[in-house]
């Protein structure tokens, strides 16, 4: 499980695991979780058009998924999104789909994407997605109070003069590529458990800020790792672990948090 | 409409002169004067819908006018004023989200910066003072989003003094607050005020509760507003001159009752306004 093969997955699982554990933790906290789960569709059908042309499918991945944050960033400060996210969601999985039967390499493709393939990471492609990840944390780390401020009170953050609709843009654009990043290796559809299970269960756990978003890093390592080790031991897919440690370790949180408050009361 | 002349005195903050604001072509408010001086107490009071929210995001500079002048310590208003403080009528807190009292007060000092700075011991130090000033020691560590209403209207009150601003707005504090509550929050609000030299404007429906710290009042109806002392402005005949129609005042036990003549019209009034008695 650790030889030298594995080396590329534990690496890219890793650089994956924290990058969704700070990310993830503002889609919790800014309640924007349909957003991440409408980008990693978008992302889908960029990498699968890319495929199609022969391009470099992080370039697609990257284009779409800017694409579809701008759009829904563009619908949701106009009215509530639900609508909007939900169709530029369902239209972007069918143009994936299209784009993928129309490309030859149809199965082995589809299941990558959709449920991530891990061990395909090659080191080539190992540096690129270090160095978007560590852009996307510092571009976290320097938004950090006005992104915490504008999350939790937003009209307390306008009367401030913090400029919410910059903070958003910045935002998203960073889910966006967090979410080209994560896409390739946990798969489009379980990216979005990896970015809300673990920050979810964090913030129950911690009423400390900081230490609620170390805490969302630490559980998605934790995740990331163990499902690492668990499809390399039962050959299943990645993303299947991520998915279900994902809803197991928010389960744990929720039963830990009822249960502080039931003591709190008595 | 006012009262007393608009001087532009030396000590005055906030100057509003002949001020219009619409809302999509539709005229919300129209020729309001009034000033606010230096730590003066100012109760803002009109009925639901009467305007109010909308005259504090003005005085925010989040919404421009249509005509008028307002202006602070003689300039035009900028936006992101820090010497104003604001306490909006209602703040949904997610009582799951990870965030203390003593997190929020924080943010009324650095959430507008980028970066991350380390508070200083100063700041820190800062942020308990204004904790314990609202008396808000007891929970400063528990989650926002679980605090009572009255709770958190005090965190409310220390995130926007932390700043130091020389204006503090509060839209409809008391609204959601039990008379005990309230006057518990009148009094500390006066005390605070005082201690740090801050200006108050705080909207109301009822201005009861307000009379005994009330330094001037700004009464809103019809789109209009009659600002000045409350004995300059709680008289017969300037709020019939406001209203439009004849009202009385009574004063009965300490209390100020508005009150109307009987009509159709002003039955809808009285179910808005508890100030405004039926003969």
């Amino acid at each position: 499980m650790f030889s030298s093969f594995m080396t590329n997955a534990w690496l890219s699982g890793t650089i994956v695991a924290i990058l969704a554990g700070v990310v993830g933790f503002f889609v919790v906290l800014r309640a924007a979780s349909f957003a991440a789960h409408a980008i990693p569709n978008g992302a889908f059908a960029g990498a699968a058009g890319a495929n199609l042309v022969g391009l470099n499918p992080l370039f697609g991945l990257i284009s779409f998924a800017i694409v579809a944050a701008l759009s829904i960033g563009a619908t949701s400060r106009r009215s509530r999104s639900d609508v909007a996210t939900a169709l530029s969601l369902v239209l972007m999985l069918a143009l994936g789909a299209a784009f993928l039967t129309l490309s030859t390499e149809y199965e082995p493709a589809i299941n990558a994407l959709l449920f991530g393939e891990i061990l395909g990471v090659s080191s080539s492609q190992l540096l690129p997605v270090l160095l978007l990840a560590v852009l996307c944390v510092v571009a976290i780390l320097a938004l950090y109070r006005p992104l915490v401020f504008t999350s939790v009170a937003p009209d307390l953050a306008a009367a401030k003069g913090v400029n919410a609709t910059f903070v958003e843009i910045s935002f998203l654009l960073v889910l966006a590529l967090a979410t080209a990043l994560t896409v390739p290796i946990v798969g489009a559809l379980l990216t979005f458990s990896l970015m809300i299970g673990p920050p979810a269960a964090a913030r129950l756990l911690s009423k400390h800020p900081a230490r609620a978003l170390t805490l969302s890093i630490t559980l998605a390592l934790a995740t990331v790792w163990a499902s690492i080790a668990c499809s390399f031991e039962f050959n299943l897919p990645i993303g299947f672990f991520v998915g279900t440690f994902g809803a197991v370790l928010y389960l744990c949180a929720r039963v830990s948090h009822a249960r502080r408050a039931v003591r709190s009361v008595a | 409409m006012t009262t007393r002349a608009s001087l532009d005195a030396p000590t005055d903050i906030l100057n509003v002169k002949d001020m219009e604001v619409a809302i999509d072509g539709r005229v919300i408010l129209r020729d309001v004067d009034f000033r606010i001086g230096a730590s003066e107490f100012t109760g803002l009071i009109g009925s639901n819908g009467s305007g109010k929210t909308t005259l504090f995001q003005v005085i925010l500079g989040l919404r421009p006018t249509v005509a008028g002048t307002v202006s602070f310590h003689g300039q035009p208003l900028a936006r992101r004023n820090r010497s104003i403080g604001y306490v909006p009528q209602k703040v949904l807190f997610d009582p799951e989200m990870p965030l203390r009292a003593r997190d929020l007060v924080a943010l009324g000092v650095d959430g507008h910066r980028y970066g991350l700075r380390r508070r200083s011991r100063a700041v820190l130090a800062d942020i308990e003072e204004m904790l314990t000033a609202v008396d808000a020691d007891g929970f400063a560590d528990r989650r926002v989003g679980e605090l009572s209403g009255g709770e958190q209207q005090r965190v409310l009150i220390a995130h926007a003094l932390i700043s130091r601003p020389e204006l503090l707005l509060l839209d409809e504090p008391l609204a959601n607050l039990d008379p005990g509550s309230a006057q518990e929050i009148i009094g500390l609000l006066h005390r605070v005020a005082t201690d740090n030299r801050v200006a108050v404007l705080l909207s109301a429906h009822e201005m009861n509760p307000l009379l005994p710290v009330m330094d001037r009042v700004v009464y809103v109806a019809n789109g209009r507003v009659a600002s000045g002392t409350t004995d300059e402005v709680v008289r017969p005949d300037v709020l019939s001159a406001l209203y439009g129609h004849h009202v009385d005042v009574l004063r009965v036990h300490g209390r100020v009752l508005v009150v109307a003549s009987s009509s159709d019209e002003d039955d809808r009034m009285v179910s808005e306004h508890p100030d405004v008695v039926v003969k």
